[in-house]
């Protein structure tokens, strides 16, 4: 595909939901009202993140492969001279499989939000701040100017923030106004050390400053500079302790909600560490990554251990809070990884970002289906004694999450595996001038993680999914309000639901099993990222 | 005769000095007219008014090449009084455009009161409980004095005028007459609702720290004429790098007590205290007013003095303006934080704690420039306030637009009583959510965000870390208060009020349907327009941050 294709599909993935997310807001034209004012806006939502979807697919399949340490298909126009800040627009190898993992997961929660409204005001509001949503992820992946990139990483936050608090669950005001506040205040803390970056580099041009390498830079001013960025971005990762914003709003949130938090917008902290940190200031990134490092391994056996304490029998815990904590762990892989500073553990990082998009996403989404079916999903009321018994009463169901549960443990030839061992094998070997005690004591520290993971998904599924079948069932009702959830009759895996799953099954086990196809892509880029842009 | 005063003479530059000069005969036109015109006729007053504040706006356009100057100096070096250079025509195109908004604010509500002189009934609070709301109640539509129209418009025309020579003023006799001609007719403008308790208050509030502020000044100029014998601002900037050691002492007092009058009228701390009350006590315009062109006046003022006649006390005023910058902004951000959203008339006072916060944020280049190391680079940091300036004017102003047309069937004024604005109003609900995201600096307030990226980038240019980060944290507090502004207008309606409130509740439903006057449609429209326009093309302001203005 030539370039200027290349280019404008790239822009049309940005300035398309956007225009969507407006005409969203205006009445339908004639010839596209369907069945009524809700159904037509939420088919628009289908329809513009299908298209969205099927650009972003086009554009993998023109981008050119044999270089993917390129920046391919840019647009660089001016936008504001004042203070230097160009509309800079590229994909490598790094970037690209982040965009077509955000088209994707977008298109399915809005397929899936066609089927099934999360409760709360019009559907047309929902839409519109999706498809914002939407715009403001996509461009976060593809912007090349530092300016652009804050400006991306903020829009972000006012669709997310009236996604939790309108269509949310209980508690849903103070989660939103927690997520909010907390990355509000690391983005701030954020735009001063881009400005310090900027002014002190002499340019916001992200491919400039990083060829340049940190070359312009003092020590001091990368230190400051990574300091500075790496809290906005950590907030945003989230990396342990600053993690504490994230249980809440993923409980709190709609099932579309979660899915997006976890699968996409959780990965624009880590990318950003990955564009912005490692190539712009390099002293600054080495000089602080065994802390980096340290937090991340904390995190990660936090995250396992808070998870276990959920999983107890009688700890009262809420399933979708489980995954939230378990989001800290695996990004705690992903942070790890990063902080090796080696071609290894960044593309194990790369990798783990995107397998735990595709299965944390199909986690929320599977636990989401068990709210809808059993009206909660506090694992206490959920098991009563015995256990659940999903595989009894909705086999598909149960197996969807048997199977997700396996994949998020990390099991060999599911995608969960490789980026974690990655990670992990990055971190036997970090990069030079790196202490290798701290790291092996890292490395065993996020290995115990990986043995905790998969003890409480192991309880997960022995819960949720084994049981006793019960004998009598009261048939019919989905949300009646009977009082034992365990009791109920169960729909098992629903058309939509297939629909909305299956791409993220089929892409778990592909990345499992091929996971060349992604390396491939993102190994030259980060080889070239780690050696300054050359 | 003329040759013997040919020495002494001035010439005149006509055009130079017309943007002032009209709004100024159009003052006296309007107050001519006032007393020919029949009470029914009195809308065209402020028709008049605005179209002499258009055609004053309009004649910034042959300036636009910044190059003319006037009152010249015959004598030795020729120091101008009236320089209209790039930085005077862009804060009087600010003036100008922001009292234009301002007269279009005012039109229904000089008009409306003015027209209806019967008393609308009784008007209690709906949910009227302890002091405040009953206060609220007191000053319902009916109970509201009424604004006698001709004073009101020749009293804005006033301070317009003075408002636009200040930026051109270049010797300090006339930066002083411009700042009391600015500010004399805003104490009236603030008391005139006859009958208002309220009002009197917050005007004698006004007017006495005012005057104090100003004796202050005038004796600090008086100081720094004394040390340099000069008023014009380059020659003092001349005199003062090489005063008698002697004086030394009076010229840094004179140059921190002239920098105490503008600083009041940026209502910088420790000089803000009448904000509140005087925003609150006002007619809502003119707190508009007050908030955006006495804003603008403080701050190029300030600019002037710091920039062009003190340089060589740089260390001097520098520190004290980032320290006050970051006092001001504190200030401002934590009391905004603690207005209860059920308190009568907390829109507006949020609205005036937050301006104080924003005139901290405006003071942050002015303290960069303190801390540059040649003059081009002071005149560049100034150069963001400026843009700052002209962001917040047009944002400001639309939110204060939006307030008024919510004060219209809520006379109360509280910040509960946006709840579910959207549901009744969405245009408008929608229209101040962005205003407020663009004050918040929150995409999709494009400009608000890229506004603060200029004053952040002044700060850390200069070196000023710490006041940078002080500056952050004060982001994130008024992100927080504006942002949970923006979520109740897209709250859930309150339920219908209970029976027991009787007449009050359907005396509350009824206004809701009233009419919004074109005027007030108008002022929001254009500067929701002027506010999405920049924030596509942030260059359109932005670039007064890269550019040397003065």
């Amino acid at each position: 595909m030539n370039h200027t294709a290349l280019q404008s599909l790239l822009a049309a993935l940005i300035v398309l939901p956007l225009l969507g997310s407006l005409a969203a807001l205006l009445p339908a034209p004639p010839g596209l009202r369907g069945r009524g004012p809700d159904q037509a806006v939420l088919r628009h939502g289908v329809t513009v993140t299908g298209v969205v979807l099927a650009a972003a697919v086009a554009l993998a399949a023109g981008f050119d492969h044999d270089r993917p340490a390129a920046m391919q298909a840019q647009t660089d126009i001016s936008w504001i001279p004042a203070l230097d800040i160009r509309i800079h627009l590229g994909v490598d190898g790094v970037s690209l499989p982040l965009l077509v993992l955000t088209a994707l997961l977008t298109f399915l929660c809005a397929l899936y939000g066609y089927f099934n409204m999360p409760a709360g005001p019009s559907p047309k509001a929902f839409v519109a701040l999706l498809l914002l949503l939407e715009a403001g992820t996509l461009a976060t992946f593809a912007v090349l100017d530092l300016m652009l990139f804050f400006l991306a990483f903020e829009t972000v936050l006012i669709p997310m923030y009236f996604l939790i608090n309108r269509w949310g669950g209980a508690g849903r005001e103070r989660a939103a106004w927690r997520f909010i506040l907390y990355t509000l205040l690391g983005s701030v803390v954020m735009l001063l050390g881009l400005l310090l970056v900027g002014l002190k580099g002499g340019t916001f041009d992200m491919v400039a400053l990083a060829s340049d390498n940190g070359s312009k830079l003092s020590h001091t001013t990368q230190l400051i500079a990574v300091l500075a960025i790496g809290i906005g971005l950590a907030v945003k990762a989230p990396m342990w302790p600053l993690h504490s914003w994230l249980p809440d709003a993923h409980t709190a949130a709609p099932t579309v909600g979660s899915v997006l938090l976890a699968g996409v917008l959780l990965k624009m902290g880590t990318y950003g560490l990955v564009r912005v940190v490692l190539p712009i200031a390099p002293d600054g990134a080495h000089a602080l990554a065994p802390y980096l490092a340290a937090f991340a391994a904390v995190g990660i056996i936090y995250g396992s251990l808070a998870c276990l304490a959920l999983v107890r029998t009688g700890g009262r815990g809420d399933l979708k809070r489980l995954i939230a904590y378990s989001s800290v762990g695996h990004m705690g892989f992903v942070l790890l990884g990063i902080a090796t500073l080696t071609p290894t553990g960044v593309n194990g990082a790369l990798f783990a970002n995107i397998a735990h998009g595709l299965i944390t996403g199909l986690l929320f989404f599977l636990v989401g289906a068990l709210k809808d079916r059993f009206g909660t999903t506090d694992l206490d009321q959920l098991s009563g004694t015995g256990g659940a018994a999903l595989y009894g009463r909705a086999p598909r169901l149960g197996g969807l999450l048997a199977f997700g549960a396996v994949a998020s443990l990390g099991l060999p030839g599911l995608a969960g595996f490789w980026g974690e061992m990655l990670a992990m094998f990055g971190a036997f070997r970090p990069a030079d001038g790196l202490s290798r005690p701290a790291f092996l004591t890292f490395m065993a520290l996020a290995g115990l993680g990986t043995l905790l993971t998969a003890a409480y998904l192991l309880l997960v599924v022995r819960r949720v999914c084994m049981g006793e079948h019960p004998e009598e069932e009261i048939p019919g009702t989905l949300t009646g309000a009977s009082p034992e959830p365990g009791r109920r009759a169960l729909v098992d895996v629903r058309g939509y639901e297939f629909a909305a799953w299956t791409p993220l099954v089929a892409l778990t086990v592909l990345g499992g099993l091929w996971p060349a196809a992604l390396l491939g892509l993102s190994d030259p880029a980060v080889q070239q990222l780690l050696a300054g842009g050359h | 005769m003329t040759a013997l005063a040919g020495g002494y003479v001035q010439s005149v530059d006509w055009l130079a000095i017309a943007p002032p000069t009209i709004t100024a005969a159009a003052a006296l036109a309007v107050l001519v007219a006032d007393l020919f015109l029949a009470e029914r006729n009195k809308p065209l007053l402020g028709w008049l008014a605005t179209g002499g504040l258009a055609l004053a706006a309009l004649f910034l356009l042959p300036l636009r090449d910044g190059d003319r100057r006037t009152f010249c100096l015959t004598s030795d070096g020729g120091a101008c009084s009236y320089t209209a250079d790039h930085f005077a025509v862009v804060i009087q195109l600010l003036v100008l455009g922001g009292a234009l908004l301002t007269a279009l604010l005012s039109m229904s509500e000089v008009h409306d009161r003015g027209a209806d002189n019967t008393p609308e009934g009784p008007d209690t609070d709906p949910e009227g409980r302890g002091g405040d709301a009953g206060r609220a109640g007191s000053e319902g539509r009916g109970g509201r004095g009424n604004v006698p129209a001709g004073e009101f418009w020749f009293l804005l025309l006033s301070s317009a005028a003075g408002a636009a020579l200040l930026p051109a003023s270049r010797d300090l006799a006339t930066l002083v007459v411009a700042l009391e001609v600015a500010s004399l007719p805003a104490f009236a403008l603030v008391g005139l609702r006859r009958g208002d308790r309220l009002s009197s208050e917050a005007a004698l509030k006004f007017f006495l720290s005012s005057v104090t502020a100003t004796a202050v000044m005038l004796m600090g100029v008086s100081f720094v004429y004394a040390a340099t014998g000069s008023l014009h601002l380059s020659r003092i900037a001349g005199a003062l790098g090489h005063v008698d050691p002697r004086l030394d002492t009076l010229a840094q007092a004179g140059v921190v007590l002239t920098l105490v009058g503008f600083a009041f009228k940026t209502a910088a701390v420790p000089f803000h205290f009448w904000v509140p009350d005087t925003y609150v006590g006002a007619p809502l315009p003119v707190a508009a007013y007050l908030s955006v062109i006495g804003k603008a006046v403080g701050f190029s003022g300030l600019i002037l003095v710091t920039v062009l006649a003190f340089p060589a006390y740089a260390d001097v005023w520098g520190p004290a303006v980032a320290v006050l910058a970051g006092l001001t902004m504190t200030a401002g951000n934590v009391a905004a934080l603690r207005q209860r959203p059920d308190r009568a008339h907390s829109a507006v006072r949020l609205l005036a704690w937050s301006s104080v916060a924003q005139a901290g944020y405006l003071l942050v280049p002015i303290a960069a420039a303190g801390y540059a190391d040649s003059s081009g680079d002071a005149a560049h940091a100034v150069g963001s306030t400026v843009a700052y300036a002209l962001m917040y004017a047009a944002v400001n102003l639309g939110a204060f637009a939006v307030a008024a047309l919510v004060t219209r069937t809520h006379p109360a004024g509280r910040l509960s009583d946006y709840r579910g604005l959207y549901a009744s109003r969405p245009a408008a609900a929608l229209a101040l959510g962005f205003f407020l995201l663009c004050l918040a600096g929150l995409p999709p307030g494009v400009i608000g965000l890229f506004a603060k990226v200029t004053v952040f980038s002044a700060a850390v240019d200069a070196g000023l870390g710490w006041l940078a980060v002080v500056m952050a944290v004060n982001v994130v507090i008024a992100l927080y208060y504006y942002l949970q502004w923006t979520a109740v207008l897209f709250r859930a309606p309150e339920p219908a009020a209970q029976p027991t409130t009787g007449t009050a509740a359907t005396a509350a439903a009824a206004p809701a349907t009233r009419a919004v006057p074109a005027s007030l449609t108008a002022v929001i429209g254009l500067a929701a327009v002027l506010g999405v326009a920049l924030s596509g093309a942030p260059q359109l302001v932005l670039r007064f941050a890269s550019g040397a203005l003065l």
